[in-house]
């Protein structure tokens, strides 16, 4: 039984391997490529690079970054940051969790959003902040919720 | 056009209020009138980073009249094109008015002129994506300088004698920290720029690397010459993405130029950085965290000493730095360490960014002299607090950091003084409140936050903060006992005395700072089982309304979310007190101001007999 193959991390690999001090750097780009971390890809990553599967694990379990589970379509980052929640982020917490019936961490039955929170995003002065994949929604209310989430759902299934 | 420029602010405020529609307006406008062709339209419409005030974005700036225009709609812009750029003409109706007049220059806000800017300088005047603009405000002047007429020793020397001090956190006077670097023994030495600024309500280093990123190599550079390094690291957060594109192409740019890389500017000296994105692991600010973090390991702190400067990166000396701290070698370098010593108080040399948010009405990031008290900051610079609401507290310095009341407003701030006063000077977040936020869920939220991020190594800080964050947790949802805050203030010194690295012995401090000045608000939650400030929802008094006040107009009857209120129309409504959440959306409907909480009407009673 053959180990699983994966030809189009071999550019990453490639590109970092014999180089000290790059694990992080290839999960980053490994993430940004598959979209999620899973075991068979990290036993591959372990071979290629001839990192210990443990540590592998220890690196990714350490970095809230890094995902083993996939993801949706697009990512909501709601920043609890001390601004944010100073300007009421939590109620936007509360509304998206509603509006989607999923908790933190969660996707949506449809696959389309990933709720997350996240740590301060550096937009302080707009807060309470949402962040659709790398884009900025400031100064939200619950209400602005369902118009920004409206946006993406078109646009997902566009895409499909 | 008259060489005209017109600066649209790219910082990630403006963007996300629509900058850039409107820069692409101004681009279409000038193009469609045949004002500039293709290639010169880059050169009249500028991209820059954070100008400062966020709060008026999307901002133009039109040189070289440095005319603000802030808060613009996309119609504005063929006003500003037809009237300002084509006539010269200052739009007037556009203009931002502050204390009932128009402000026309830029530099006349409230918001920058009382500013003092060295770390962030050219942002907000340069294209940060242009090695042109910095160096027409005299970019790599420095890095020259150093080169062609200084000694290592000499530039740590001038830096010494500035006293500047890391603005990242604990103060560290940066010329020592130099001087180590550079007396230790080693062919292999490293200088590493700290971009992890994780401290929720702090984005300085995000905005100096979005907006000029060459000063960040620039000062990189002389440090690795100072110290006998020729490679450097850039931490930088991984929720910074603008960060990370415009410092990847401004490093390029610099080896194009021969800033960077093999015998900078034709010297002997060779000097080439790499940036290291992290992976949101708030430890990793801690500087032998974040050593691990680029080794790729998990991001734990090693016990200190040995000191970076003589074991950090790969075992090997490293001086560490964070953002704004190397944002001001340059300027030292330029205009002399006494230029710079001569700013700010006695054991505090320079000026300080603060990034103010919360309940404030100027939000932003401003530059001001070490010695400026927080009135001056809060209520001269950034305005004062909206919504006529009172001014309660102020969070210094992040989860690390404490929280000051306003008997302290007119505290000079440097780190000494702070210290003091029970906060940091940390990175320099200010997070201001006003009085409907509840000090004890404050608290709670930091140590949320720290306890969280806690990596887990020391014992203290793992199962301490998660202790007192239960104490906490129990004090606001109204299960508080006698002898908690005994227990807070206890468990908090002995985490402090007691952790591995920075992060657990700052822990407390938010908790510590608050029983210090609001510890009245502790006893209401534990004693009367109340919240003053009507934010800790689970403690929080029902509503109620006067029957001889009330017109049974049903508008309550209608907001009520947990439909708590009952009352026939025309007559007088009753809240059960059982079901009421107290969220008073009713309190805000009621058009004769019926409805009151009892502890609030007994104080104002009391205020007005």
């Amino acid at each position: 039984m053959g180990a699983k193959k994966f030809p189009e991390l071999d550019p990453i690999i490639e590109k970092y391997r014999g180089k000290k001090g790059i694990l992080i750097p290839v999960l980053h780009e490994v993430q940004n490529r598959v979209g999620y971390l899973p075991d068979d890809i990290q036993k591959h990553i372990s071979r290629e690079l001839k990192v210990p599967l443990s540590k592998i694990t220890g690196v990714i379990s350490f970095y809230s970054f890094f995902t083993t589970e996939p993801q949706g379509d697009h990512t909501l980052g709601i920043c609890l940051g001390t601004a944010c929640y100073v300007k009421g982020a939590e109620d936007l917490v509360d509304e998206v969790k509603d509006q989607l019936d999923i908790s933190e961490g969660e996707t949506s039955a449809d696959g389309t959003f990933t709720l997350t929170v996240t740590r301060c995003v550096g937009t302080c002065s707009l807060a309470p902040v949402l962040m659709v994949d790398n884009k900025y929604y400031g100064n939200l209310t619950p209400a602005d919720i369902s118009g920004i989430l409206e946006k993406y759902q078109d646009s997902s299934q566009e895409g499909n | 056009m008259d060489n005209r420029e017109v600066l649209i602010c790219s910082g990630t405020g403006c963007l996300s209020s629509g900058a850039e529609e409107i820069e692409a307006r101004f681009r279409e406008e000038l193009k469609n009138k045949n004002l500039v062709d293709d290639i010169s339209v880059k050169k009249v419409v500028k991209k820059t980073g954070c100008v400062g005030p966020c709060s008026l974005g999307p901002i133009a700036i039109v040189k070289p009249e440095k005319t603000f225009y802030g808060k613009l709609d996309i119609e504005d812009v063929p006003v500003i094109v037809k009237e300002h750029l084509q006539e010269g003409k200052i739009v007037q109706e556009l203009l931002i008015e502050e204390d009932g007049k128009k402000v026309e220059e830029y530099t006349d806000l409230n918001f920058i002129k009382g500013q003092k800017q060295i770390a962030l300088k050219n942002i907000g005047e340069i294209d940060p994506s242009s090695i042109e603009d910095y160096l027409a405000q005299d970019g790599y002047q420095a890095l020259e300088k150093v080169l062609t007429e200084m000694t290592g020793e000499q530039v740590i020397q001038e830096i010494k004698d500035s006293g500047l001090r890391g603005r990242g956190g604990a103060g560290y006077p940066t010329g020592l920290k130099w001087e180590f670097t550079a007396n230790a023994e080693s062919d292999e030495k490293y200088v590493i720029c700290n971009a992890d600024e994780g401290d929720p309500g702090a984005f300085m280093d995000r905005s100096i690397i979005e907006g000029d990123p060459h000063k960040v190599i620039e000062s990189m550079t002389i440090t690795g010459y100072a110290v006998g390094a020729e490679r450097g690291y850039v931490y930088v957060r991984a929720e910074y993405p603008l960060a990370i594109e415009n410092l990847g192409s401004a490093l390029e740019t610099a080896r194009q130029e021969g800033y960077l890389g093999e015998n900078i500017l034709e010297s002997d000296f060779s000097f080439d950085i790499e940036i290291r994105v992290g992976a949101g692991a708030f430890v990793c600010g801690e500087e032998t965290a974040l050593i691990k973090s680029i080794e790729g390991e998990r991001g734990m702190p090693n016990p200190k000493p040995p000191y970076p400067a003589a074991k950090g990166l790969w075992g090997q000396p490293t001086v560490i730095n964070n953002v704004e701290t190397l944002s001001c070698v340059p300027e030292i370098i330029n205009l002399g360490s006494s230029w710079f010593a001569g700013i700010g108080t006695e054991s505090s040399k320079g000026s300080k960014v603060f990034a103010v948010a919360g309940d404030v009405r100027g939000t932003g990031l401003i530059e001001v002299p070490m010695g400026i008290t927080i009135r001056e900051v809060i209520f001269d610079v950034a305005g004062g607090i909206p919504d006529n609401k009172e001014f309660k507290a102020v969070q210094i310095g992040g989860p690390s950091g404490g929280t000051i009341p306003a008997q302290y407003l007119d505290l000079e701030i440097d780190y000494e003084s702070l210290d003091e006063a029970g906060a940091i000077m940390g990175s320099g977040g200010l997070v201001v409140m006003d009085e409907d936020n509840c000090m004890v869920d404050v608290a709670r939220f930091f140590l949320d936050f720290t306890q969280d991020e806690s990596c887990g190594k020391c014992p203290p800080c793992r199962i301490g903060t998660k202790r007192m964050l239960e104490i906490l947790e129990r004090i606001t949802s109204g299960e508080g006992e006698a002898g908690d805050i005994e227990l807070l203030e206890e468990l908090g010194e002995k985490i402090i005395e007691t952790s591995l690295c920075g992060l657990g012995q700052t822990a407390p401090n938010p908790v510590l700072s608050t029983i210090r000045f609001f510890r009245d608000e502790y006893e209401a939650h534990i004693n009367d089982k109340t919240c003053p400030a009507g934010r800790c929802t689970s403690l929080a008094e029902p509503y109620v309304i006067d029957p001889e006040l009330c017109i049974g107009c049903t508008q309550c009857v209608d907001v009520c979310p947990v439909d708590a209120i009952s009352g026939e129309k025309k007559e007088v409504h009753v809240i059960a007190e059982d079901i009421c959440i107290s969220c008073g959306a009713c309190e805000e409907v009621c058009p004769v101001d019926a409805i009151y909480q009892r502890s609030n009407k007994e104080e104002g009673d009391k205020n007005n007999g």
